[in-house]
C-alpha cells in the first residue's frame, strides 16, 4: 500500500491540546478508519493525493440510521467539496465542516487533525 | 395604521372543503398565484391524511407506503396563512351567515371552494355487509381490504370498469385469486367498444383473473367453500371470501344539497363555465361538480377546473371550462388500455378502422370523421405505444396520412409515427397540468437542460405520469434541435456512459481507477457514483482481487468489507452453498460458527444460509473458521453472481429428466465471482414442473428429454419479469457457451445498475436481435466474449481466502484502530430464540432524526 512520505501538517484550526490517536500506518489511503477518543468515535479519512488537506476527522455516528458507520463510507468529491457518503442511506457529508448536502438539519462534528512525525493527532480544544 | 390602507389590505377568508387530488391542486395553484396576499386559507379534509395520489392507489399493496403517495411534502400546508384541518368533516354550510360549521365550531368565509369529490356507489344488495361490502377509494378502504384479505383465498370485485379492474389488481397483489363481476356485457363499457372489451377480457383471463359478464348480484348469503356466496339470476352463484364494490361513483354533493345549491340531474353541484355554483361566492371543482349535466371522473379535467378557479380568485384571467377530453391511457392488471375521444364512433358519419390480433389478444380501433381527414377517437387494448401519436392527431386536428389504417397497424409495417418534431407548438404534452410543447420549448430556451428540472419547472408529467415517454422524446428532440447533446454522463467526473467507459477500459487495458480518471475523467477523487461503477467494470474485465489496495477505495461498503451491512452497522455473512447442496458436516460447521458468534440465522431465498449480527472486527475470525470448514465467499455483498438455485433433479425425483444439481454446480462454479452491472441470479430445474423457479431468474435452465432449455432476462423483486425462452434442447457445452456469450454481452452493453431484464427490454431489435448475436454470432463477437469470460473464470479466487493471507488487508477489519473494544452502541434483544437489533423505541440509546410532522 502506498504511503505518503510527506509530513505535512493538516489542521482544521489551531488547537492547544493535541491527543495522539493512532499511527500513520493505521490509516488506509483514500478511505476511512475509526478511532476511539474518550467515548467519542472519530472517523479519520486519509486522502494523500487530494487537492488541499489530506487528513480529516469527522463523527462516526450517522444521524439518519443511528448507527456508527460514517468511517466505512465512500469518499468522493461533489461540485468541488470532498464528501463521505453514509453507507446506509447514502446521504453526503462535507469532510471540511460536517454539513450534509441533502439534509441541512443533519450535521456531523468535525475535529482538527494532523500528522505529526508518524502519528495522527486530534485537536481537543 | 391608516384606515384606508387597512381597508385595502383587508384579508379575506377562503375555505377549500376537500383535500383530494383536485382540492390539493387548487391550494397549490392558489399559493403559487399569490393568493395568500389576499386570503387567509383554510382547508378541511375528512380524511386523516393530507392529499395523496389516488391514481396510483393500487401501488399501496405493492410496496408504496402512505407517505410516498402524498402529493406534496408537508411544508406546503405549513406556509403561513394556510391552515389544514385534517380529519375534520364540514357538517354544514350556512350561506346566510356565510360560515362553515364543523364539530369544532364555525368559521366565516368570504369565498368557498367545494372539492368534496365523490364516493363509491354500492347498489342495494341483500346481505352485503362487512367484508362482503368493501369499497375501493381511500387509503382507509385499502387498509380494510388488506385486513379482510388476511385469511382469504379468493376476492371478487363487483364492477368491471376502470376502478374495478384496478381493485382486481389490488386483490391480486394481495395474493388472492381475483374475479370481476360486471353487469354489462363487456369490460370497461364506458371507454371500450365491444371488440375492445373482448380483447381485454381475454388478456385478463390469461393473467388468471376470472371475468363474469352480464351478471347482476341478487343477494349475498353464507358460502360453503368460501365465506360468502354471491347469488346471480338463473340460479348461478360464485363463492368468495370478500367482495369489493366498484360499480361507479356518485358526486359527494351532500353539503351542497344541505345548503340548497342547485344540483344536477345526475347529482353533482351545478357549475357554470367559471365553475361558479348557483351562489356567486361558492365554486365547485372536480368530481363533485356537474357541468352541462355531466360529471368528470378523471383527474385532468379536475385539475383544469382547479387552475381556473385559483386564477379567478386571484383576479387573474382564466379560460372558461368548456368540458374536457376524457381520453385515457392506463395499465390495468399489466394490460395496456387506451381510449381516445369518441371511442364508440357515435359521431354521425364516423367510420372506423380495426386491427385484431387474436394470438396476443390485441385490439386497436381508429375512428375518423365523416370527411375521413381527422381522427376523432380510438380504442387500444394490449399496446399503448400508439396512444400518444393518435391523441396528438386528434387534439391538434392533424391531417391523416394517405393510408389512415397504418396508424394502428403493427409498427413493423413501417407506420408513420408522429415524431416529436411534427407536433405543433400548441400540442398538449401533459394534459393533467396543461403543459404544451411550446411551454416545454420555452423552458429549454430558458436554460433548462435536465429532464428532472424540466418536470419541476413546467409540472409536466407530475400528474398521472402517462406522458413520461412523450415528454422525454420532446425534450431530447428539442435539445438536439438546439445543438445541445443530451447529457448521458455517468457523473461530474466522467462525461461517458458506463458502456463507453467499459470499452475504454477494455481497449486501453486500463487496470486502475486512477489511470482511468487521469486519462478520461476530471479531478483527482471521483465520487460514490463513479467509483463503484468503475470498480465493477475493472472486476468484470480483469477480475483482480477486490481487496487490492488500489481497488479497495472504489468499492461500496459491502464490497469493501465483503459482507452485507445491516441497519445497525453490523454485517451479515453468506457462505457459498453451490446449488443449495450441503453436507451434514458443513451444516454443523455453520451452526458452530453461528453459535460461537451468536449470529442470527436465516435461510435465504437462494438456498443459502445468512448469518446476521457480526461486527467488523469479527469478520476475519468468522471467515477463517468458515474457510477451514471448506466454505468460500458467497458474494452476497456484490453486484455479481449470487446463487444457482436448483431442484433435486433426476437423481432423486421420480419426474426429473436431467441431473439439475450437477448442472447447477457446473454453472455456479463457472460464474462465481463474476462481477456485473447488477446482481445475477440463476436456477436449474430438472423437469418442466420447474420447482427451481428458473423462469424468474436472469439465467434459467430447464431440463428437457433431449437436453436443456435456456431462459434469459427474468427477475423477481420490485418489478417481476418472466424470463424468455431463448434456445431449446441444448447439450451441456452449447448451453454454457450461450450463457458465456449472453453474460459477457450484457456486461459489455448494459448501463450501470441495470438488471438483465431492463437491459433486454432496452435492446433495439429485442429478443430476435439477441438471438442473432448469441446463437448466430451476427456481430462476430462470439469467440471474443467467450475468451473474456474464460479469463474471469481462470482468475477466480475466493476473496476472503485472499484477504486472510494478507495482514495489510486485514488492517481495515478493526472497529477501532486504537482500541480493542466492540462498538458500545450496538445492542441486541432476544426474539424467538435468537438475537436481533434493538429497536429505537425499545431503548433511548439510539437517536433517530427528527421527523417532520
Amino acid at each position: 500500500m502506498s504511503q505518503s512520505t510527506t509530513q505535512r501538517i493538516d489542521s482544521l484550526a489551531d488547537s492547544d491540546v493535541w491527543q495522539t490517536v493512532c499511527e500513520q500506518q493505521d490509516l488506509v489511503s483514500n478511505s476511512g478508519v475509526v478511532v476511539w477518543l474518550d467515548g467519542a468515535q472519530v472517523a479519520l479519512f486519509y486522502l494523500p493525493g487530494a487537492e488541499g488537506r489530506s487528513l480529516y476527522a469527522i463523527d462516526n455516528h450517522d444521524p439518519q440510521s443511528g448507527a456508527n458507520v460514517i468511517g466505512r463510507g465512500l469518499v468522493g468529491s461533489i461540485k468541488g467539496d470532498l464528501v463521505v457518503a453514509s453507507p446506509i442511506y447514502k446521504q453526503h457529508f462535507r469532510l471540511e465542516d460536517g454539513s450534509c448536502l441533502e439534509y441541512p438539519q443533519q450535521r456531523l462534528r468535525v475535529w482538527p487533525v494532523r500528522l505529526n512525525g508518524g502519528v495522527v493527532e486530534v485537536g481537543l480544544a | 395604521m391608516n384606515s384606508n390602507v387597512a381597508a385595502l389590505n383587508k384579508v379575506q377568508t377562503l375555505i377549500v372543503i376537500g383535500n383530494g387530488m383536485v382540492g390539493h391542486h387548487c391550494v397549490e395553484q392558489l399559493i403559487e398565484r399569490g393568493a395568500l396576499d389576499q386570503y387567509r386559507l383554510h382547508v378541511f379534509s375528512e380524511e386523516p391524511m393530507r392529499a395523496y395520489d389516488r391514481v396510483h392507489l393500487s401501488e399501496y399493496f405493492s410496496g408504496r407506503d402512505a407517505e410516498s403517495l402524498a402529493l406534496s411534502d408537508a411544508s406546503l400546508y405549513q406556509t403561513p396563512g394556510v391552515t389544514l384541518h385534517l380529519g375534520v368533516p364540514v357538517l354544514e354550510i350556512d350561506r346566510t351567515r356565510r360560515q362553515v360549521i364543523t364539530a369544532q365550531g364555525s368559521i366565516p368565509y368570504d369565498k368557498l371552494v367545494l372539492a368534496t369529490g365523490s364516493y363509491p356507489f354500492v347498489p342495494p344488495v341483500e346481505g352485503a355487509e362487512g367484508d362482503s361490502r368493501l369499497v375501493y377509494r381511500t387509503l382507509e378502504d385499502l387498509d380494510a381490504i388488506r385486513a379482510a384479505a388476511a385469511n382469504a383465498r379468493r376476492g371478487v370485485v363487483v364492477g368491471g370498469g376502470l376502478l374495478g379492474l384496478e381493485a382486481a389488481n389490488a386483490l391480486k397483489s394481495l395474493g388472492l385469486e381475483a374475479h370481476v363481476v360486471e353487469f354489462a356485457p363487456r369490460l370497461m363499457p364506458v371507454q371500450l367498444d365491444a371488440m375492445g372489451g373482448l380483447a381485454l377480457k381475454s388478456q385478463i383471463e390469461r393473467l388468471g383473473v376470472g371475468v363474469h359478464l352480464s351478471r347482476s348480484t341478487q343477494s349475498i348469503s353464507a358460502g360453503e367453500e368460501y365465506r360468502y356466496r354471491m347469488n346471480f339470476a338463473n340460479d348461478e352463484f360464485l363463492e368468495t371470501d370478500l367482495i369489493v364494490f366498484s360499480a361507479g361513483i356518485r358526486a359527494q354533493d351532500a353539503l351542497a344539497r344541505q345548503c340548497a345549491l342547485e344540483i344536477g340531474p345526475r347529482g353533482g353541484v351545478v357549475i357554470n363555465d367559471e365553475c361558479l355554483t348557483s351562489d356567486p361566492d361558492i365554486y365547485a371543482i372536480g368530481e363533485c361538480a356537474s357541468w352541462n349535466g355531466g360529471l368528470f371522473g378523471l383527474v385532468a379535467p379536475g385539475y383544469q377546473m382547479a387552475r381556473g378557479v385559483a386564477a379567478r380568485l386571484c383576479n387573474d384571467t382564466a379560460e372558461p371550462f368548456l368540458g374536457a377530453d376524457m381520453s385515457t391511457k392506463l395499465k390495468l392488471l399489466g394490460v395496456d388500455v387506451g381510449s381516445i375521444g369518441d371511442a364508440h364512433g357515435n359521431t354521425p358519419g364516423a367510420r372506423s378502422y380495426q386491427f385484431i390480433d387474436e394470438t396476443t389478444a390485441s385490439y386497436r380501433r381508429l375512428v375518423v370523421d365523416a370527411s375521413g381527414k381527422h381522427v376523432i377517437g380510438a380504442v387500444l387494448v394490449g399496446d399503448n405505444s400508439y396512444y400518444d401519436t393518435l391523441l396528438q392527431y386528434m387534439q391538434n386536428a392533424i391531417a391523416l396520412p394517405a393510408e389512415p389504417a397504418s396508424l394502428i397497424l403493427p409498427s413493423s409495417e413501417g407506420a408513420p409515427t408522429l415524431g416529436p418534431g411534427a407536433l405543433p407548438e400548441s400540442a398538449t404534452v401533459c394534459s393533467c397540468h396543461n403543459v404544451t410543447k411550446g411551454s416545454i420549448c420555452s423552458a429549454i430556451d430558458g436554460g433548462c437542460a435536465d429532464l428532472g428540472l424540466l418536470k419541476s419547472q413546467t409540472k409536466a408529467c407530475t400528474g398521472c405520469g402517462g406522458c413520461a415517454g412523450l415528454l422525454k422524446q420532446v425534450f431530447e428532440h428539442e435539445l438536439i434541435a438546439r445543438g445541445v447533446s443530451v447529457d448521458k454522463s455517468l457523473c461530474e467526473h466522467f462525461a461517458y456512459t458506463r458502456q463507453e467507459l467499459y470499452a475504454l477500459v477494455r481497449v486501453e487495458g486500463v487496470i486502475t481507477f486512477e489511470e482511468l480518471l487521469a486519462k478520461h475523467g476530471r479531478g483527482h477523487t471521483g465520487c460514490d457514483v463513479c467509483k463503484p461503477a468503475v470498480g465493477s467494470i475493472l472486476a468484470s474485465c480483469w477480475n483482480q482481487p477486490i481487496m487490492d489496495a488500489s481497488l479497495v477505495p472504489l468499492q461500496d461498503t459491502n464490497d469493501t468489507f465483503m459482507a452485507n451491512m445491516q441497519k445497525n452497522g453490523t454485517y451479515s455473512v453468506v457462505p457459498r452453498i453451490p446449488g443449495g447442496e450441503i453436507t451434514a458436516d458443513k451444516l454443523i460447521a455453520i451452526g458452530v460458527v453461528a453459535k460461537k458468534y451468536d449470529l442470527y440465522t436465516k435461510i435465504t431465498g437462494g438456498q443459502r444460509i445468512d448469518l446476521f449480527g457480526a461486527q467488523l472486527h469479527e469478520l476475519p475470525d468468522i471467515w477463517a473458521e468458515l474457510i477451514e470448514a471448506g466454505f468460500e465467499t458467497g458474494h452476497a455483498y456484490g453486484k455479481s453472481t449470487r446463487t444457482v438455485k436448483s431442484c433435486v433433479g433426476s437423481t432423486w425425483c421420480r419426474y426429473g429428466v436431467q441431473d439439475s444439481v450437477q448442472m447447477a454446480l457446473t454453472i455456479e462454479d463457472r460464474y462465481k465471482g463474476l462481477r456485473s452491472p447488477h446482481k445475477l441470479k440463476f436456477a436449474v430445474s430438472g423437469c418442466t414442473r420447474e420447482c427451481a423457479e428458473a423462469q424468474s431468474k436472469d439465467v434459467g435452465v430447464i431440463a428437457t428429454e433431449k437436453g436443456w432449455n435456456l431462459y434469459i432476462a427474468g427477475n423477481g423483486g420490485m418489478r417481476p419479469r418472466h424470463a424468455e425462452l431463448f434456445a431449446t434442447d441444448l447439450d451441456d457445452a452449447t448451453l454454457i457457451r450461450y450463457i458465456d456469450r449472453f453474460l459477457m454481452f450484457y456486461i459489455r452493453t448494459a448501463d450501470k445498475l441495470q438488471r438483465t431484464s431492463v437491459w433486454r427490454e432496452s435492446l433495439e431489435g429485442g429478443l430476435d436481435f439477441l438471438k442473432e448475436v448469441i446463437i448466430n454470432d451476427s456481430l462476430g463477437l462470439g469467440a471474443e466474449l467467450e475468451s473474456q469470460m474464460q479469463l474471469v473464470v481462470d482468475r477466480y479466487e475466493c476473496e476472503w481466502a485472499n484477504a486472510l493471507k494478507d495482514p495489510e488487508k486485514l488492517k481495515r477489519f478493526r472497529t477501532f484502530v486504537n482500541d480493542k473494544r466492540p462498538d458500545p452502541d450496538i445492542h441486541f434483544v432476544q426474539e424467538r430464540g435468537q438475537r436481533r437489533p434493538i429497536m429505537a423505541a425499545e431503548l433511548n440509546l439510539i437517536p433517530v432524526t427528527e421527523e417532520i410532522a
